[in-house]
């Protein structure tokens, strides 16, 4: 009898598992079936490329962001984070620094401004989302100093910095191959590593992980800067894409990056979730994006949809 | 109020708590409540006051069938559970925290501030409490807290007051002061049930003793009739020998030396030494400042003077990370708040601090890790399906064998136990002692802070008593007695 019920407990146990861990695989592939029966369009190789490229720069993003939430934190600052390491990227571009190296740089000092978010909320002990809403205001407002308001233009015409936003690697848009190849490494160091271990436990238990002998500030400021440096590898991106840098670039993406955790099952308290996740969080806003345009529905109703799917994906959620 | 519960049963999905338990409660008794944890003593004290629905059986109160539908509906016709985990919002007055729900309001809607006070004050009077009413509630002590909820109690006219674990955080004075509080609420014609794990407590002050065991009460006895003996027989349904193991230390060299070590307002000049081998024992009332000096000691809380010598060696330890590598390893009094991950699987919390050795490049290599988590479970005797499982699901006594596997793990030289069976079963207690003997003879150091005196009577080689941040006297485990441990921890010599 006991036995029994230990197997169907088990059993349930592995259904929820299973549910959890493809809810939002699940929902991704309904949100798929819908789109195309719509419109059959959708399902062609050219239209599934542009929106993997499309889906990259929020993805990327909202890869670092996972790092931030399953902590129990949260970095607001991301958007504001791109615009300014994507004009100092350019200012160096322009001053005629080899462009990659303008990246490779950018993406340093964007690592550079997630540390800062990380001191304050470590050393200076502030709440995540105070610290990084006031950097969020002085990245933003140190872009517009930097830039005068004006967009970054005459970046040259260098072949590899075109690729990197707008070129094709095998067929696959660059974009889209840069977001694979850092998800397999941050998948790598997220569920295989140490340091992926602890992020989950400063999450589960902050007290609990310090105690354990787990360096939490030193954690910490290693994941802001994360976050920070692959919002400068997407401002990056965006920069080759748009050839230029502009000063109100990635406004509000940290909201659509923090959309796309949660999409992909990430608790907002921490503790508990996968980056697996935020890479179909990520794919179910770009669907939607692309699916509303495809289907002809204007963007500020794109708006409204974007926002109910977003409740109804938590609602389904707490469900289980 | 006469209640008698027959037969009653209950079951959460295929889980079945209850099978067919038995219990009476006659006007003015102390009726004491014992069993392993998860024997379903508080759910059966959550079926009679109504938050949870029985399956079968019968409850009779003053001779009705009677069956509340909710905690409050018992608490209106008098019965109030006190639960282990305090009732109290924190962040308000003690006044703010007895009306809770029943402020007094006058025709304006109002509140009739002077005489809730005066009400209070009157509460507070009977039981003999001198708490500040305008005191924020979380800045109270956990004794006082319990007043505050005993008062609340008394307040809502309670005839049958039932509280779960009441001592578990007490010190010694706030636990003869509560006992007082019962035996005057006695003679009121109150009824106490008593949940505890504390056999002193209950042979001191109760009248019956009910046994659980399994979901089904095993038997009820009056306190004469019965002994320490035969209550834990009957409750672990097994012969247990002895409640401590027998000790024989093999002492080795000096582990741990701590030199005039101070922090101002909290501990002072305190030095003692720890060898391989030994279990000293910590004891002292609380807030004496034992709690912090381990902090300190292991780098969570920093000090302002004294030095810290490991094995002849002065060492700097400023977090707890470099104390771990040091090898020490520190079991925190509060578990839940700071010893596991509730949600995190046994896995994911007995590996913690040992994460980087499963890990020489980097990769963590999952095959030895579960090698090393299936050791540690056999080793410790963790009752567990799996090793995925959440702790939170787990026992008391279980997590603590979880957070003590988490530290055996790293090898330790030094380990530190604050409070190491609180809230942990008998049969449970048994096995950690066990547990802290087999780890002495393989030469690990152990300081063991516990406020149950026959605990650390029974498994200390020697004896330090903290009285108000200081060293106050040492006793050798031969010549010590709780009385003179009582008489050290109240400044005394």
């Amino acid at each position: 009898m006991n036995s029994i019920n230990a197997v169907t407990k088990h059993k349930t146990n592995m259904m929820n598992a299973i549910t959890q861990k493809l809810g939002p695989l699940l929902g991704l592939i309904i949100l798929v079936v819908i789109v195309s029966i719509l419109n059959p369009s959708f399902l062609e190789p050219l239209n599934i490329l542009n929106l993997l490229r499309q889906v990259a720069i929020n993805a990327l993003i909202a890869f670092g962001m996972t790092f931030v939430i399953l902590t129990g934190g949260i970095d607001l600052s991301v958007g504001a984070i791109l615009a300014l390491s994507s004009a100092l990227t350019a200012g160096m571009m322009v001053s005629g620094i080899d462009p990659l190296l303008a990246i490779l740089i950018g993406c340093i000092l964007g690592g550079l401004m997630g540390t800062v978010n990380g001191l304050f909320i470590t050393k200076g002990k502030m709440a995540p989302f105070i610290a990084t809403l006031a950097t969020m205001t002085i990245f933003r407002g140190l872009t517009l100093v930097y830039t005068g308001g004006n967009p970054i233009t005459g970046l040259g015409d260098n072949y590899l910095f075109q690729l990197f936003g707008r070129g094709y690697f095998l067929g696959i848009p660059v974009p889209a191959v840069t977001m694979i190849l850092t998800f397999v490494v941050l998948f790598i160091i997220l569920h295989k590593t140490p340091f992926g271990r602890k992020t989950y436990a400063i999450g589960g238990n902050e007290k609990a992980a310090l105690i354990s002998g787990i360096k939490v500030p030193k954690v910490k400021v290693m994941i802001y800067s994360l976050s920070g440096m692959l919002a400068a590898l997407a401002g990056a991106i965006l920069t080759s894409r748009l050839n230029s840098a502009q000063p109100t670039a990635g406004t509000s993406y940290e909201l659509d990056a923090i959309a796309a955790v949660v999409l992909g099952g990430t608790s907002l308290s921490g503790g508990k979730g996968r980056i697996f996740g935020t890479l179909i969080g990520a794919l179910i806003i770009g669907t939607l994006n692309n699916g509303l345009n495809l289907l002809g529905v204007s963007s500020f109703y794109q708006m409204v949809v974007k926002g109910i799917v977003i409740l109804i994906a938590v609602l389904l959620d707490r469900k289980k | 109020m006469r209640i008698k519960m027959e037969n009653i049963h209950k079951a959460f999905g295929t889980n079945q708590v209850l099978t067919g338990v038995d219990f009476e409660l006659v006007d003015g008794e102390v009726h004491a409540l014992m069993g392993e944890n998860g024997a379903g003593k508080s759910t059966m004290m959550n079926v009679l006051t109504g938050l949870h629905a029985r399956d079968m059986g019968t409850i009779t109160i003053d001779g009705k069938e009677t069956y509340y539908k909710n905690p409050k509906e018992a608490e209106q016709s008098g019965i109030t559970f006190i639960h282990q985990e305090l009732n109290i919002w924190p962040d308000m007055t003690v006044l703010e925290n007895l009306f809770i729900g029943k402020e007094l309001k006058n025709s304006f809607g109002l509140l009739k501030i002077t005489e809730m006070k005066a009400l209070a004050k009157k509460q507070f009077d009977r039981l003999a409490v001198s708490i500040p009413l305008d005191k924020e509630a979380g800045s109270c002590s956990v004794g006082e807290q319990q007043m505050i909820e005993i008062a609340k109690a008394l307040m809502t006219e309670a005839k049958v007051i039932i509280m779960d674990e009441p001592t578990a955080a007490l010190t010694e004075r706030e636990i003869s002061k509560l006992f007082d509080v019962i035996s005057s609420l006695k003679k009121g014609g109150v009824s106490i049930v008593y949940i505890s794990h504390r056999m002193e407590e209950i042979f001191s002050i109760c009248d019956r003793i009910t046994v659980m065991r399994d979901g089904k009460t095993v038997d009820t006895k009056s306190i004469p009739e019965t002994n320490f003996d035969e209550v834990v027989r009957k409750m672990v349904g097994r012969e247990l020998t002895d409640r401590f193991p027998k000790r024989k230390p093999n002492l080795g060299e000096t582990v741990l030396q701590v030199k005039g070590l101070t922090k101002k307002g909290q501990f002072e000049d305190v030095s003692f030494s720890v060898r391989a081998g030994e279990i000293v024992g910590v004891s002292g009332l609380m807030g004496a400042g034992r709690t912090e000096i381990m902090r300190a000691i292991f780098g969570l809380d920093s000090f302002d003077t004294g030095e810290i010598w490991l094995k002849g060696e002065k060492v700097t330890i400023k977090t707890p990370e470099q104390a771990v590598k040091a090898g020490i390893g520190f079991i925190t009094e509060d578990r839940k708040d700071e010893g596991l991950i509730l949600d995190f699987s046994i896995r994911d919390n007995m590996v913690l601090p040992t994460l980087y050795s499963f890990a020489p490049k980097g990769i963590i290599n999952e095959k030895s890790e579960t090698d090393f988590v299936n050791m540690l479970i056999k080793r410790l005797t963790v009752k567990t399906e799996s090793p995925d499982i959440a702790v939170g699901k787990l026992s008391g006594g279980n997590q603590q064998k979880v957070v003590i596997a988490k530290w055996v793990g790293i090898g330790p030289k030094l380990l530190i136990l604050d409070e190491p069976t609180r809230g942990v079963d008998v049969g449970a207690k048994r096995e950690i002692y066990d547990l802290m003997n087999e780890l002495t003879d393989r030469g690990v150091a152990i300081i063991m802070v516990s406020s149950e005196l026959p605990e650390v009577l029974g498994m200390s080689d020697r004896i330090l008593v903290v009285h108000e941040g200081k060293i106050n006297g040492e006793l050798l485990k031969e010549n010590a007695t709780q009385e003179k441990i009582m008489t050290m921890a109240t400044g005394g010599q």
